[in-house]
């Protein structure tokens, strides 16, 4: 499903690459921590995936596509196979639950019908059915990023990407975003989840790539946080 | 993207960024205004040559006993001198349209008709009125022909042509309207730098949005389209003002010219001509503006 081949990235205006040499396959259904300091090179491996980066030297091959050659009139094609989650949740303050996980199937051009379907299914799915008209300011943190998650869920993409999803949250919601997550894994989307949260790597023993200095220097099935646990 | 969320969301920006979308419409109607103002004038200018030189004539001023214009000294124009100018003007057929013998009482009584009230030719008699020919050309621009033909013959006084008295007149209203048509050329050039800065703006303030549009795969002319859209009902809203004003000023002021002046002026129908071709300028350089800005500020 993705594929990094001796994947580097030199940002404009940066001596040292934020990714060196990466080559990383993730199957289709995985469940992939990514986990690194701060600077690591999380993000850029993210942002590869979503073609808002190019690599600088080496392939990345997602949902079947090469990105290095993939036309810029095709990126949202490869991006509506691709939801993605923040960590600021990112939601649209003026829209209400419904209106926000909507607004991504409206911009899609999908049908009134179609919204009014799967939107309260998607929404239960999460388990904020009842919430549907509550803004995000009325939401606790844990509700935000679920509304995100369901947003990101809603036209069922074959992929997940969550950058650090549990980074504003207490360790009891995190638990249970993280679940959610897993959930959403179980119906057949692939994760790649990248946190710093140890707890939640060690708890839910997933494969875990780590990264360091733009270097990939861990990839462990069913791992941990610590590659000296 | 269905239409109904299309309009949802330019009804959400234009009300969350109401002052620059009213003043986009102002400056647009500003520049529109001139543009039609320099555009109508063109056309004035035009419809008043028309006008005036079907009706303008070379007068070719016959000496009378007491001109003191140079070709005169030998005194009055004879009779034969008169009959070799008329049948030099006959034998310029078709360039000379048509000639009007002016006797000097005819000349004293149109004199007196046209000037009735003026006290500077109350004490003027026929005798010292010049008598002329007033030739009509078929082409009013080859006036120099009949100048170059009688100026210095013999029993002519002078040649004069009405056009040039016209000319300088014109001359001052095409002036005017290169004057409108520069300043909208300015303010047009200001409406795109406001156009520009207010997309900008909005751009800004609504990142969240276009982020998220960008991220669940929105094409890139589906994100854009909303600020385009944007652009395009205030610029039209500007222009819509404009074209009313045009029609309002040339209704009422002009209309009111109209009455007064023994002229041809322009009418709302002018109006109605150009304000397709407004539109067509305004909404091109608004389109146009909003995608140069959005290339540059808007990441899709």
């Amino acid at each position: 499903m993705i594929r990094f081949e001796n994947v580097s990235k030199t940002y404009p205006r940066s001596s040292q690459p934020a990714l060196r040499g990466v080559s990383l396959d993730i199957e289709r259904g995985e469940f992939v921590f990514l986990v690194g300091q701060s600077g690591s090179g999380k993000s850029t491996l993210l942002r590869l995936i979503l073609r808002e980066e190019r690599a600088t030297v080496g392939n990345v091959l997602v949902a079947g596509r090469e990105l290095s050659t993939l036309p810029s009139r095709k990126v949202p094609e490869l991006r509506r196979e691709i939801g993605t989650v923040f960590q600021d949740f990112r939601l649209l303050p003026n829209k209400n639950v419904f209106q926000n996980v909507a607004f991504a199937l409206q911009v899609l051009g999908k049908s009134r019908h179609t919204i009014k379907a799967v939107v309260p299914e998607t929404l239960a799915m999460v388990g904020l059915d009842g919430k549907e008209k509550r803004l995000p300011h009325e939401l606790s943190g844990g509700e935000q990023q679920r509304v995100a998650i369901a947003r990101a869920f809603v036209n069922k993409p074959a992929i997940l990407l969550a950058d650090e999803p549990t980074g504003n949250l207490d360790p009891t919601t995190s638990l249970d975003i993280v679940r959610l997550l897993d959930r959403i894994n179980r119906t057949g989307t692939t994760i790649v989840m990248a946190t710093h949260d140890d707890e939640i790597v060690d708890q839910l023993r997933k494969r875990v790539v780590e990264l360091n200095d733009g270097e990939l220097i861990r990839d462990q099935h069913r791992g941990v946080y610590g590659a000296q646990r | 993207m269905r239409l109904q969320f299309i309009f949802s969301e330019i009804w959400i920006g234009l009300r969350r960024n109401l002052s620059m979308a009213t003043s986009v419409a102002l400056v647009t109607m500003v520049s529109v205004l001139f543009l039609g103002l320099g555009v109508l004038s063109q056309r004035q200018v035009d419809t008043m040559k028309d006008y005036w030189y079907d009706r303008v004539q070379v007068s070719i001023f016959l000496c009378t006993a007491k001109s003191d214009l140079p070709n005169c000294s030998a005194g009055a124009v004879t009779d034969a001198q008169r009959k070799e100018i008329r049948s030099q003007l006959d034998a310029m057929k078709p360039l000379v349209k048509s000639v009007f013998p002016e006797s000097q009482q005819q000349a004293y009584d149109r004199l007196k008709a046209q000037y009735k009230d003026s006290p500077s030719y109350r004490d003027i008699k026929p005798d010292q009125m010049p008598e002329s020919f007033r030739v009509q050309l078929s082409d009013p621009t080859k006036y120099d022909v009949i100048t170059s033909s009688f100026i210095g013959a013999p029993g002519v006084g002078d040649v004069q042509d009405q056009r040039r008295i016209l000319d300088p007149l014109f001359n001052v209203l095409r002036g005017l309207s290169y004057g409108a048509l520069s300043l909208a050329g300015l303010m047009v050039l200001c409406s795109v730098l406001l156009v520009a800065t207010t997309i900008r703006q909005t751009a800004f303030s609504r990142r969240r949005e276009t982020g998220i549009m960008r991220l669940v795969g929105a094409s890139a002319f589906i994100i854009q389209l909303p600020f385009i859209l944007e652009t395009l009902v205030a610029t039209m809203v500007g222009t819509a003002l404009a074209i009313g004003l045009l029609w309002a000023m040339v209704k009422y002021g002009v209309g009111y010219l109209a009455d007064k002046l023994p002229v041809n002026f322009i009418t709302t129908a002018d109006v109605v001509t150009v304000s397709p071709w407004l539109v067509a300028i305004a909404a091109g350089l608004a389109m146009l503006t909003a995608w140069f800005t959005l290339r540059r500020y808007l990441r899709v």
